[in-house]
């Protein structure tokens, strides 16, 4: 077919070189020609600019739960991404924000600034997995508990008020932080700011207490001492499942022998890296981080 | 069979050779010998200026309202979260139905080299859609950077007239080395290379979740197409056009040339973003007396508002000989 065009198309052109090409006209398509040629070395290379940051792995982020990605390699995670921000739009807490320029070919990609508002899963169904049109947010996970975003980390330890032995009181973030939280107890479907949600802690504890995973255990916990008083039928048991299998963080005592009640905070195999530890942490700046260079299974392997 | 060819050809950035005597009919033969000597300058002229509009014209103002109009859909679905149109122009869903940009759905199709059912099903219905609706439209009437070049383009067009600058042209085939050249970084990097650099994605984010630095590179673009190169993004570099005028080959929406009253004088090619479409409209250059224009015309209907003899008009094949 292709062939065929270009043999029906030489015809005419031979006629046309009965009239040969000015000196005006040769001239000015040899510049067509070369201008062609820079404008492609241009525009290609300006688009391979966007190598760089990937290749220095400035590109690196968070990414929303389903990513498909492992801890060292996201190419798949950039293949798949239309750049739509359907998820962007499905959170319910507004976690996600699209990559800017400086990202390269991250441009467009979804990601989470857990400091500044975390994934805390209030959502419930993992909208952001189910509004992806591509797969990218891969729709194999069906709980929370199955997301691998990366493993929480107990960067600073000294800064840490429980591991000094200390409580808090009033809004974990101060009284102009912006992110929200669901707090259960409060209103099951509308998260709130964090800010119109003070606590009084005897001891800190908030990375466990508003850790997603550790709820969710807590509430299938309660509803299984609720079932085994009231046997409750099958339906309810399946529903079961979501429930975490494993601890994600856990409070654990330490003596330093100076009399001082310390506690600290100990990373689980359970932890998915949703950054609500990171994001609730009170000190600046956070105690505790979620790395992108693990996750769960990687820790397990390990 | 000939629309398709001419229209393929021109899409990749060939040229479509005059047409012989022997290839034309006798009908239009016919007409531009009648016109030979018939025309003088002064009643060209006259009819141009009786022609002469306002500042925006029919077709430019119901093309500038449709585009304004979808991307604020997008723009208010999002903000008032009525999930009318959620994502943005790359992929959307409208109502609950998956929409690929059929060019962004290639790119990831080559990157990622596994294919997923909702982007087929977002791909199939885009495609149908702009088969109807006719391919390039999408590049005149939904684009947002068409809009804005459109305006850095009267901008352009004043600093020639003034001779403060040239406009400088580019060898057209060099979009269809682009269009090689970004399918293969696709396939062989595994990353959607020209989905960094191009304005319409950036563009469409940018209103929907907010303007950033990406916006710098649009608007270099912009300054490029202003001071150097007339359109020149649209022009010779924009996969998503090639892609586009592919789908159109077999679009009913066309724009419909006839030779009868033409004058020749070129307005339209003087208004066309792509005027190499228009060269049926120089003396001797159609083969019948009406002829499509090709399918790498955006249909944005800037000649159809400025032909002063009304020449060049809308049609839609099949539907417009049942009208009549």
């Amino acid at each position: 077919m292709k062939g065929n065009i270009e043999m029906r198309e030489k015809k005419p052109a031979d006629e046309q070189r009965k009239r040969p090409l000015t000196p005006k006209r040769k001239q000015q398509s040899r510049r067509e020609f070369l201008r062609a040629t820079a404008l492609t070395a241009g525009v290609v290379g300006v688009s391979l600019l966007g190598f760089v940051p990937v290749m220095q792995g400035n590109a690196l982020r968070l990414r929303p739960p389903g990513a498909l990605k492992t801890p060292e390699d996201e190419q798949q995670f950039f293949a798949a991404c239309i750049k739509c921000g359907q998820c962007v739009q499905v959170c319910p807490v507004e976690a996600i924000e699209l990559a800017d320029l400086p990202d390269g070919f991250g441009i467009g990609l979804p990601y989470i600034d857990a400091r500044e508002q975390a994934c805390d899963f209030s959502c419930d169904g993992l909208q952001c997995v189910l509004a992806c049109p591509t797969g990218a947010l891969t729709h194999d996970l069906d709980y929370p508990a199955d997301t691998r975003m990366g493993f929480a980390r107990l960067a600073r330890p000294k800064a840490c008020l429980a591991m000094q032995g200390k409580g808090f009181k009033g809004q974990a973030r101060g009284p102009d932080y912006k992110g929200l939280l669901r707090y259960e107890e409060i209103d099951r479907w509308t998260p709130i700011p964090v800010s119109e949600h003070p606590y009084d802690l005897a001891i800190c504890d908030l990375c466990v207490r508003q850790c997603p995973i550790e709820i969710r255990i807590i509430q299938c916990e309660a509803a299984a001492s609720e079932k085994r008083r009231q046997q409750v039928d099958r339906v309810a048991q399946k529903v079961g499942n979501e429930c975490p299998p494993k601890h994600a963080i856990t409070l654990a005592p330490v003596d330093l022998g100076d009399g001082i009640q310390r506690m600290k905070p100990i990373v689980q195999e359970g932890c998915v890296g949703c950054g609500v530890c990171e994001m609730i942490c009170p000190v600046e700046s956070a105690a505790i981080l979620v790395d992108l260079d693990e996750n769960a299974d990687t820790v397990k392997g390990g | 069979m000939r629309y398709i060819r001419d229209s393929l050809v021109q899409v990749f950035g060939y040229k479509i050779s005059r047409p012989g005597k022997d290839r034309q009919s006798p009908e239009v033969r016919a007409i531009y010998e009648g016109k030979k000597g018939k025309l003088s300058k002064a009643d060209v002229e006259a009819v141009r200026h009786a022609h002469k509009g306002t500042f925006l014209n029919k077709w430019q103002k119901r093309r500038w309202a449709t585009l304004i109009l979808v991307n604020l859909l997008f723009v208010a679905s999002f903000y008032y979260d009525v999930q009318l149109v959620e994502g943005s122009l790359t992929g959307a869903r409208v109502i609950g139905f998956h929409f690929a940009d059929l060019n962004a759905a290639l790119q990831i199709a080559l990157a990622y080299k596994h294919i997923v059912l909702n982007l087929v099903i977002g791909t199939v219905t885009v495609f149908l859609m702009w088969l109807l609706l006719g391919g390039r439209t999408f590049c005149s009437w939904v684009c947002p950077y068409h809009l804005l070049s459109e305006w850095g383009e009267y901008l352009h067009l004043w600093l020639v007239k003034k001779k403060f600058i040239k406009n400088h042209t580019f060898s057209r085939k060099v979009r269809s080395v682009f269009y090689v050249i970004f399918a293969l970084l696709a396939l062989l990097t595994g990353y959607t290379v020209f989905e960094t650099i191009s304005p319409t994605g950036i563009l469409s984010r940018a209103l929907i979740y907010g303007p950033g630095i990406a916006l710098v590179w649009v608007g270099l673009l912009l300054l490029f197409e202003v001071f150097y190169s007339r359109r020149a993004w649209c022009r010779y570099v924009c996969p998503i056009g090639v892609t586009y005028g592919m789908v159109g080959v077999f679009s009913p929406v066309r724009v419909k040339y006839n030779a009868e009253a033409c004058h020749h004088e070129g307005d339209c090619r003087k208004a066309c973003l792509v005027p190499h479409v228009l060269d049926l409209t120089i003396r001797g250059g159609a083969v019948d007396v009406n002829q499509d224009v090709t399918s790498d015309c955006t249909r944005c209907g800037m000649c159809v508002d400025v032909c002063p003899t009304d020449s060049l008009t809308y049609e839609i094949k099949g539907l417009s000989k049942m009208l009549k």
